[in-house]
């Protein structure tokens, strides 16, 4: 029952960015969860209630989208998604395939705001890196 | 009305991995083989540490051990035995250890240096599924399993054994009473983490903990 400190940990890192738009409003929050990351959906739903109450974030919807494990075999030179994660086999040739390409992830992939009104975008050109990890970036997409 | 989407592609526990990540440097930079131990409750963890510990000293290796639990102080008390310098770590009702309360319990702890280390164990809370997520900054995770669990756990649990680097049957003096299925166990490990390395073991009676010290004093050169 992890899923409650999983949850207080998306509620400050989304909390961080929403910072950054004052007076908009969570909407909506996108998870990328790999199907080995040992996460219980229902239970990180039931969670997320618990975690947004008395949060500015109280509301927002959950998404989560379940990435299944990818494994790569040598042989094959062919990465394939495996069905269920109960044995780690190439679905080609049935050799043992150890080398994960994905299904651990447990990451926060965007979220969604609402603006009751329209606002400056901040300058942020797409692509640019605002983090100090690379692969982390705040690429902004205005809908109208 | 405007709606934005912003794209974060960040972790959820950044932090954890980022203080795990600061931790695994500098145990590799003070020469320390750190292993994270992790099974259900009741697996035979702390008895299988205990001989650990013991018989580590008496080749001669300096080792510590912190020891997680939710309540109360047994386990350490249990390990402390062994002479080995021993740490617990209360979580109160978390079910995992992470990196910030490891970070934690480094700090000021009486006669131990990291730098004077040659292998540090982390005992996790007695739990399958959330220690999997939580990066200690170990080197080596360890996978247990008794032979009074049954053979298909890791089926049950495969993020945690996917996970490991390492894997331990525990209890094997009991494996003819339960009638365990070795076989099936093995093959079961297999599935889950091809090509993981297997220890089978009793604290009780020091069935195969030779093959297993060997494999330590190998991965920390001692």
């Amino acid at each position: 029952m992890h899923e409650l400190s999983i949850a207080a940990s998306i509620v400050e890192a989304v909390t961080e960015t929403a910072a950054a738009y004052p007076g908009a409003r969570v909407k909506e929050v996108r998870l990328r969860v790999g199907e080995l990351a040992s996460i219980v959906e229902d239970s990180l739903a039931f969670c997320w209630e618990l975690a947004t109450d008395d949060t500015p974030l109280k509301g927002s919807a959950l998404v989560i989208h379940v990435l299944p494990v990818v494994v790569h075999c040598g042989p094959c030179d062919l990465d394939s998604e495996l069905d269920g994660v109960q044995s780690f086999r190439c679905p080609r040739c049935g050799e043992i395939a150890a080398d994960l390409r994905q299904g651990r992830e447990l990451e926060i992939e965007s979220i969604e705001l609402e603006d009751p009104k329209p606002r400056e975008v901040p300058e942020l050109a797409e692509g640019a890196a605002t983090g100090d990890g690379a692969g982390e970036s705040a690429n902004l997409k205005e809908q109208a | 009305m405007t709606t934005r989407i912003v794209e974060l592609r960040r972790g959820i526990l950044k932090k954890n991995d980022e203080l795990a990540a600061g931790l695994r440097e500098r145990f590799t930079s003070a020469g320390v083989l750190v292993l994270n131990l992790v099974s259900s409750p009741g697996t035979g963890k702390t008895a299988f540490l205990e001989r650990t510990l013991r018989e580590l000293r008496a080749r001669g290796a300096r080792v510590a051990a912190l020891v997680g639990d939710l309540e109360t102080d047994n386990d350490a008390r249990r390990l402390a035995a062994s002479g080995a310098p021993v740490r617990q770590i209360n979580t109160h009702g978390i079910c995992h250890l992470d990196a910030e309360m490891v970070t934690k319990h480094l700090e000021g702890w009486e006669g131990v240096s990291l730098g004077d280390l040659k292998l540090l164990f982390i005992e996790n809370v007695g739990n399958l599924v959330c220690p999997s997520s939580y990066d200690l900054g170990e080197r080596i995770r360890v996978a247990l399993l008794s032979v009074t669990e049954g053979e298909d756990k890791p089926l049950k649990y495969p993020g945690l054994f996917n996970s490991a680097d390492a894997a331990v049957i525990t209890k094997i003096d009991l494996a003819v009473p339960c009638g365990f299925e070795r076989d099936l166990a093995l093959k079961n490990i297999n599935e889950i983490r091809p090509g993981i390395r297997i220890f089978e073991t009793s604290a009780k009676t020091g069935a195969g903990m030779d093959a297993w010290l060997d494999y330590l004093t190998g991965e920390a050169g001692v």
